[in-house]
C-alpha cells in the first residue's frame, strides 16, 4: 500500500477533500438561493405565463445564456477582478466561491424554470379559481408541486459544481482539483492524481444518489 | 344570479381574432342547476370561465347578483372567487397535499389560521362527499370518482354560493358519474347553492339540471328548462344531442315504419300521467288499434317522464288524439 502510494500525503489529500467540500456548500447554497427567485422569474414573465414580461423575460433569458455559453475556464479569468473585489482574494476557498455561484446560476436557474413548467396548469388555474394571488401560487402551489424537480435540479447542479471546483484548481482555487493539477499534472505523481479522482467520483456518486433518494422521497405521483 | 350581458369573445390565433362566443345573453337563477352543453368547441369552457374571470370577456358584462364582476379591482376579484368553487374534468387536485390538505387548502389561501376550525370544517367536507377515511392519502392513492369528490369537498370550502363544473364526470364511467351526479344534486338540495354544469352528454343535463343551454358555435341556440328542450328539441343540434342520448341514430327512424300501417305519432308523458294506463283507456274509449313503435320512460331529474312512437289504426283515431291531448298528453304526428 505504501509502495504502492509513495507520492501520497494523506493530511494534504484531507484538507483538500475539506476544501473541496467547502466550495462545494457554499458555491450551493448562495446558486439555490439566488437561481430559485431568478428560475421563478423567467417562469412567470414568459409568455402567457402570470406576469407575462416580454422585454424582462428576453434580457434575464438573454443574460442566462451568455453566461452559460462561456466556458467555465474562462469565466473564472473574467471573475478574477469581481472576485478580488468580492472577497478580497482571488485565491482559496473563498476566492473560487463567487465565480462557480455566477458559473451555475443561470444553469439552476433555467433547470427550476423547466421544473416549474412541467407543473401541470390545471393545478394553477385551480389555484386561481380559489382566488389566490400570484405570490400565494408560486409559494402554496407552484414550488410545492415542482419539488420533486427541483430536488432533481439541485443534485445535477451539485455536480457540476464538484468538476467546477476542480478546474477552480486550474488558478489556485483550492480542493481535491487543485491537488490533482500540481502534483499528478505538474509534477507526474499519477497516484495522487488517481486517489483525487477517485474521491470527486465517490463524490459525484454520493450525490447523485442522495439526491435520487429526495426526488422519490417527495414524489407523490 | 349569474347574468351575461352581450358577451363576445375572441382568441388572438396567428394574429387574426378568431370568435369563441358571439353575442351571449342570458341568466341564470340563484339555487338552480343549469346545464351548459355543447360539443367540443362550441365555447362551453370559455363560457363557464367567465363567471369566476379566469378568461375576460372581449366585449359585454357578466353580472353577479346584480354586480359588474368585469369591473372589480384584483382584490375584489380574489374575494368573488372564494365565493365560487370549480370542479375540473382533470380534477387538478395537488399532488403534493394528501386529501385533508387539499381541502383546507382554499381556506389557508383565504388566510383562516385556526387549525382546530381548519380541522373541524374539513372532516365535515370529507364526510360530506364520503371520503372521511382517505383523508391522509395523496390523490395518486385515489381513483377518479374519489378524485373528483375530493374536487367537489375542496370546491365547498370555503362555502360558495356558486359552484361551477366544467366537464367534471366526462373522465368516469357511467357508474362513478352518475354517484358524483347524485352527490352533486343533493348539495344543491342542502346548501341551495347555484350550480352551472358544462357537459357534452346529455343523460348528465337529464340527471342533474333544472335548465339548460344547448350551445353552438360560440352561440346559445335553445335554452328553456330541461323536460322542454329535451322533449321538444327544436334546434338541429339539440335534436343530435337527444338522439345521442337515446342511442339512434338520426333517419334510421321514420324509415323504420314504413311498412307498418296507420297513424304514427310521437306521445310525450310528464310527470304523473307517465304511470297512469292512459293509452289503454283512449283505446277503449274511442274503440282504436294502437302498436308501440318505440320508446322509453325515464326521469329528468325527479319527474318521470315517457316518450313513445305509436302507430293508430281505426276509425276513431282523431277522437283519441284529442282525448289524449286533453289529458296533457302532448302528441306529434310523425306520418299522418
Ligand atoms: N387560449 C385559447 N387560445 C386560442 N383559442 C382558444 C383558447 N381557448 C379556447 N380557444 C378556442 O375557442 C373555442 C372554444 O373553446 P372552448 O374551450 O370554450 O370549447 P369547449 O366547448 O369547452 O370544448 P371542449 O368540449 O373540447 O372542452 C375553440 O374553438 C377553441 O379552439
Ligand atoms: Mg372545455
Amino acid at each position: 500500500m505504501n509502495q504502492l502510494f509513495v507520492n501520497i500525503d494523506w493530511a494534504e489529500i484531507w484538507t483538500a477533500t475539506l476544501d473541496t467540500l467547502a466550495m462545494l456548500g457554499g458555491s450551493l447554497l448562495f446558486t439555490v438561493l439566488l437561481g430559485l427567485p431568478l428560475g421563478v422569474l423567467l417562469f412567470l414573465t414568459a409568455r402567457r405565463q402570470m406576469l407575462e414580461q416580454p422585454l424582462l423575460f428576453g434580457v434575464l433569458s438573454f443574460v442566462a445564456n451568455v453566461v452559460r455559453s462561456i466556458p467555465f475556464v474562462i469565466l473564472i479569468i473574467l471573475m478574477i477582478p469581481v472576485t478580488v473585489l468580492i472577497t478580497g482574494t482571488s485565491l482559496g476557498v473563498a476566492g473560487a466561491i463567487p465565480t462557480l455561484v455566477v458559473g451555475a446560476t443561470p444553469f439552476f436557474a433555467r433547470l427550476v424554470e423547466t421544473a416549474l413548467r412541467e407543473v401541470d396548469r390545471g393545478i394553477v388555474e385551480a389555484t386561481q379559481a380559489m382566488g389566490a394571488s400570484t405570490r400565494q401560487i408560486v409559494l402554496h402551489a407552484l414550488l410545492p408541486e415542482a419539488l420533486p424537480g427541483i430536488v432533481a435540479a439541485v443534485t445535477v447542479t451539485a455536480i457540476t459544481l464538484v468538476s467546477y471546483t476542480a478546474m477552480s484548481g486550474v488558478i489556485g482555487g483550492g480542493g481535491l482539483g487543485d491537488l490533482a493539477i500540481r502534483y499528478g499534472y505538474q509534477r507526474y505523481q499519477t497516484d495522487v492524481m488517481i486517489v483525487t479522482v477517485v474521491l470527486l467520483v465517490v463524490l459525484v456518486q454520493g450525490l447523485q444518489m442522495l439526491g435520487d433518494r429526495l426526488v422519490v422521497h417527495f414524489s407523490r405521483k | 344570479m349569474i347574468r351575461f350581458q352581450n358577451i363576445h369573445k375572441s382568441y388572438l390565433v396567428a394574429g387574426k381574432d378568431v370568435p369563441a362566443l358571439a353575442g351571449i345573453d342570458f341568466e341564470i337563477a340563484a339555487g338552480e342547476v343549469f346545464g351548459i352543453i355543447g360539443h367540443s368547441g362550441a365555447g362551453k369552457s370559455t363560457l363557464v370561465r367567465l363567471i369566476n374571470l379566469l378568461e375576460r370577456p372581449t366585449q359585454g358584462q357578466v353580472l353577479i347578483d346584480g354586480r359588474d364582476i368585469t369591473a372589480l379591482p384584483d382584490a375584489g376579484l380574489r374575494d368573488l372567487r372564494r365565493g365560487i368553487g370549480m370542479i375540473f374534468q382533470h380534477f387538478n387536485l395537488l399532488s403534493s397535499k394528501t386529501v385533508a390538505e387539499n381541502v383546507a387548502f382554499p381556506l389557508k389561501l383565504a388566510g383562516l389560521r385556526d387549525a382546530p376550525a381548519i380541522k373541524a370544517r374539513v372532516a365535515a367536507l370529507l364526510a360530506r362527499v364520503g371520503l372521511t377515511e382517505h383523508a391522509d392519502k395523496y390523490p395518486a392513492q385515489l381513483s377518479g370518482g374519489q378524485k373528483q369528490r375530493v374536487g367537489i369537498a375542496r370546491a365547498l370550502a370555503t362555502e360558495p354560493s356558486i359552484l361551477l363544473c366544467d366537464e367534471a364526470t366526462s373522465a368516469l364511467d357511467p357508474q362513478t358519474t352518475r354517484s358524483v351526479l347524485r352527490l352533486l344534486a343533493e348539495i344543491n338540495r342542502e346548501l341551495g347553492l347555484t350550480i352551472v354544469i358544462i357537459t357534452h352528454e346529455m343523460d348528465v343535463v337529464r340527471t342533474v339540471c333544472d335548465r339548460v343551454a344547448v350551445l353552438d358555435a360560440g352561440r346559445v341556440v335553445e335554452l328553456g328548462p330541461v323536460a322542454e328542450v329535451f322533449l321538444h328539441p327544436q334546434h338541429p343540434t339539440t335534436r343530435r344531442f337527444v338522439l345521442e342520448a337515446e342511442h339512434v341514430d338520426e333517419g334510421e327512424q321514420v324509415d323504420d315504419y314504413a311498412h307498418v300501417p296507420g297513424r304514427v305519432v310521437r306521445l310525450t308523458f310528464k310527470g304523473d300521467a307517465t304511470y297512469a294506463p292512459v293509452l289503454g283507456d283512449v283505446a277503449r274509449n274511442t274503440g282504436i288499434d294502437f302498436s308501440i313503435l318505440a320508446g322509453r320512460i325515464d326521469r329528468i331529474k325527479e319527474s318521470p317522464y315517457g316518450q313513445l312512437t305509436v302507430a293508430f289504426t281505426g276509425d276513431g283515431v282523431d277522437a283519441a288524439l284529442q282525448q289524449l291531448a286533453a289529458r296533457r298528453i302532448t302528441v306529434e304526428v310523425l306520418r299522418p
